[in-house]
């Protein structure tokens, strides 16, 4: 380290190409903090679901709905300890871009298989004491500036019509994957006043045994098998899952960006290694002369460009962390958005790989370097 | 007077490493802009060349997609009795009362696809966009045949001609493959309306495309419709229908691809910047010269500038080079709207490439600024100075 000093006296002689080339790799690493960020949040949405739920829906497809029948021989399959339901109501609150996730549930079994949705108490009685009663994530009230006990109107696109509904109660997800942005109302008021035409849209099954999950929805799919309705059941998880992948290929997308961002700021830093090491040629030749290796002379080169990049990516990963974590704008359009540890770890790893390749041409100019020639231009 | 651009052009060849890596990392930044940009044009194009100019799309009041809406035989029966309906040469109207519905289809990768399953009147042929048979033939009324999108044989096992396609819990003969012009109706399996609507979802109806007699009128047409109480409908030129489907996620792709090839512009700028420097900073005599000669600072500011742009202009046409090959790339994502997935090609197009280009030579230009200010500014005598040592 006792040439520490000499790293730090080449890095600052041309500040501004020194600066300019640590914020390149800055905004850089900045890029791949917030494209990460986006994969762990989607692999979050997957990982939410519960592995000890089952969902069972219509086998030929999402959009085809379940005969309410169902829930009774859902509780009579072996292994089963309780059965609730949904549907998907796809409401719009004066216009479509005001879109969010709305639900009708089975208050009385629904809840209590969701312990995610954390609800006072008191508010969770006074949303089942009212008929068109809702549920509103903490997000969503704030998103319309909503208050408890306000009357809010969807139209029905699935189910026409206006629909009034009262907020009674506010839910807080207890892991911010889940998403603080749905609402939830009874499934009856759906079932009345659509002319009942509402069926469950989809079953949640907890299996008594969580680590039978599997066999459980392999008997549930057996016994419905030759029904007019047959089911298809999997893991919650697998279920969110099957959604994530619905956005398409979103991982080689990144990743492609990725590689390109990467390259084209090795390409930068590289470069300015390059301009660097060309003007010091004859520094080299004479630290040479004095007996300096070969070896020693690249492993100065790369310590420098190995300086230039890991500040620059510390600062591009601590902009991102600052901004983008737990951001709120981020985090109503992809629940859960933010920047993990283990992304700040992967920048770091990248900023010092970067470091170590655009030192390498440098280095070995140097060290292959003939003191001759070298001296020859000095004169 | 002007510095001749073959003085720029020279001094990049002498050192082709700094010009070479200052380009290309500006031909990266092109090309994720060109990727991302063909990605947003290719998925809008693909919905907005599913509906015509000439047609209109009618859905039940109050429903936002073809999923949700539901519409009666007799409401049919009138809407094809309307005047403004375009007639074939035998005198029958053209319209097509379709079902719609959305399956779960097992994919040749593994995974479940959602694939829009469409039943058409056998006039829809006519009605919808430039729908035409690719392989085999189209479907007989009321033999459970069906025909598949193009894209859609690529992606989902047994639908090639004469397999048999397992859905709603039973087996459909596939007999015809058809494109669609890369509109989403490539994406989706046709069959017969009237033989699906039992199958699915009982004595209704989703939508009903039909053609205009005149196109120009659609304003009225429209009026007409909505205005009729007895029919209860929504109706839309179809261009416009598919083509919203499209905008909220194509403006968030464009927005990503403003956004994430800005923020790289500006390290590619830096870059560029760090290069323009040295360049000014290593010719310090040579730009003495020039302002000896009698060029004007101004002109020295020029021809930097246009040496920066040079820079990026060779990175530019590099960055176009490197995102030609996507060009037609088959991907797909999801119709959030109708719950299903649209399979569609990159669009690699002419005014993108363009963009592309200008894009470059605007990181050009800024990141030239500054060092060329500073060589035109560098007083003549301490320039030549320089020469002497």
């Amino acid at each position: 380290m006792k040439h520490a000093r000499l790293v730090w006296k080449n890095l600052t002689r041309n500040k501004r190409r020194s600066t300019l080339t640590i914020l390149s790799v800055g905004v850089a690493l900045f890029l791949f903090a917030a494209l990460q960020s986006v994969l762990t949040a989607l692999d979050a949405t997957s990982e939410v679901g519960s592995e000890s739920r089952l969902i069972t829906r219509n086998a030929t497809g999402i959009v085809f709905p379940l005969p309410e029948a169902y829930t009774q021989r859902l509780r009579s399959v072996d292994g089963v300890e309780a059965v609730s339901w949904a549907n998907w109501f796809g409401g719009t609150y004066i216009d479509s871009r005001n879109y969010f996730a709305q639900f009708a549930v089975d208050e009385g079994t629904f809840f209590s298989m969701y312990p995610e949705v954390q609800i006072d108490p008191a508010q969770l009685e006074a949303f089942n004491g009212e008929k068109s009663g809702a549920i509103v994530g903490q997000g969503l009230m704030e998103r319309f500036g909503w208050s408890l006990g306000q009357t809010i109107v969807l139209q029905g696109t699935i189910f026409p019509g206006d629909w009034e509904f009262v907020i009674r109660g506010v839910y807080e997800p207890d892991n911010p994957s889940f998403g603080d942005e749905n609402m939830y109302f009874h499934y009856d008021y759906l079932f009345e006043n659509s002319g009942e035409a509402a069926t469950p849209g989809w079953f949640i099954v907890r299996p008594s045994d969580p680590n039978l999950a599997t066999e459980v929805a392999a008997r549930i799919d057996g016994s419905f098998e030759n029904s007019s309705d047959p089911t298809k059941t999997e893991t919650e998880k697998a279920f969110q899952a099957g959604f994530v992948t619905m956005w398409g290929n979103v991982g080689f997308l990144v990743r492609a960006i990725g590689t390109a961002v990467f390259f084209a700021i090795l390409l930068v830093a590289a470069n300015t290694m390059m301009m660097s090491s060309r003007e010091r040629v004859n520094e080299v030749a004479v630290l040479k002369t004095l007996g300096y290796r070969d070896g020693l002379l690249s492993r100065l080169v790369v310590a420098e460009s190995l300086a230039i990049s890991v500040v620059g990516g510390v600062i591009g990963l601590a902009a991102a962390s600052v901004m983008l974590r737990n951001n709120e704008m981020l985090g109503s359009i992809l629940p859960g958005y933010t920047v993990l540890p283990s992304t700040m770890l992967q920048g770091l790893a990248i900023a010092i790989v970067l470091g170590l390749i655009s030192g390498l041409v440098p280095a070995r100019q140097a060290a292959r370097l003939s003191v001759v020639d070298a001296l020859r231009r000095v004169a | 007077m002007k510095i001749p651009i073959l003085y720029n052009l020279r001094s990049l060849r002498a050192r082709p490493t700094a010009t070479l890596t200052t380009a290309l990392g500006m031909a990266l930044v092109v090309a994720v802009f060109i990727g991302m940009m063909a990605l947003s044009i290719g998925f809008q194009a693909a919905l907005v060349e599913t509906g015509s100019t000439e047609n209109i799309l009618v859905l039940r009041r109050g429903a936002d997609s073809e999923l949700s809406s539901g519409i009666n035989r007799d409401v049919a029966n009138a809407i094809s009795a309307l005047p403004f309906v375009a007639k074939d040469s035998d005198g029958e109207p053209l319209i097509s009362p379709e079902t719609f519905v959305v399956v779960g289809l097992e994919r040749r990768n593994g995974g479940m696809a959602n694939v829009v399953i469409r039943g058409v009147s056998p006039k829809a042929f006519d009605v919808r966009n430039g729908i035409r048979i690719t392989k085999g033939r189209t479907f007989r009324p009321g033999s459970g045949e069906i025909i598949v999108g193009e894209t859609l044989v690529k992606r989902i096992p047994n639908t090639e001609i004469g397999e048999s396609l397992r859905f709603a819990g039973r087996d459909w003969e596939v007999v015809g493959h058809f494109a669609a012009g890369g509109s989403s109706f490539e994406s989706e399996v046709w069959g017969e309306n009237e033989l699906f609507m039992p199958v699915f979802r009982g004595e209704v109806f989703q939508t009903i495309a039909l053609r205009m007699e005149d196109p120009s009128a659609f304003e009225g047409v429209v009026e007409t419709l909505e205005a009729d109480p007895r029919l209860a409908v929504d109706a839309q030129l179809e261009r416009e229908f598919y083509a919203n489907q499209g905008t909220l996620l194509g403006d968030l792709l464009r927005f990503l691809a403003v956004f994430i090839a800005g923020v790289m512009a500006i390290g590619a700028v830096f870059g560029a910047v760090n290069t323009m420097y040295s360049a000014v900073d290593s010719r310090a005599p040579e730009i003495g010269v020039l302002l000896a000669l009698g060029f004007k600072p101004r002109s020295v500011l020029a021809s930097f500038v246009v040496e920066s742009m040079l820079i990026a202009l060779l990175g530019g046409l590099i960055g176009c080079l490197i995102a030609l090959p996507i060009n037609g790339l088959v991907t797909s994502t999801t119709n959030w709207n109708s719950f299903s997935e649209v399979a569609f090609a990159f669009r690699v197009t002419p005014p993108l490439l363009l963009a592309g280009i200008v894009f470059a030579l605007v990181m050009g230009v800024i990141g030239g600024f500054l060092p060329a200010r500073r060589a035109a500014k560098r007083p003549v005598v301490e320039a030549l100075r320089e020469v002497g040592s």
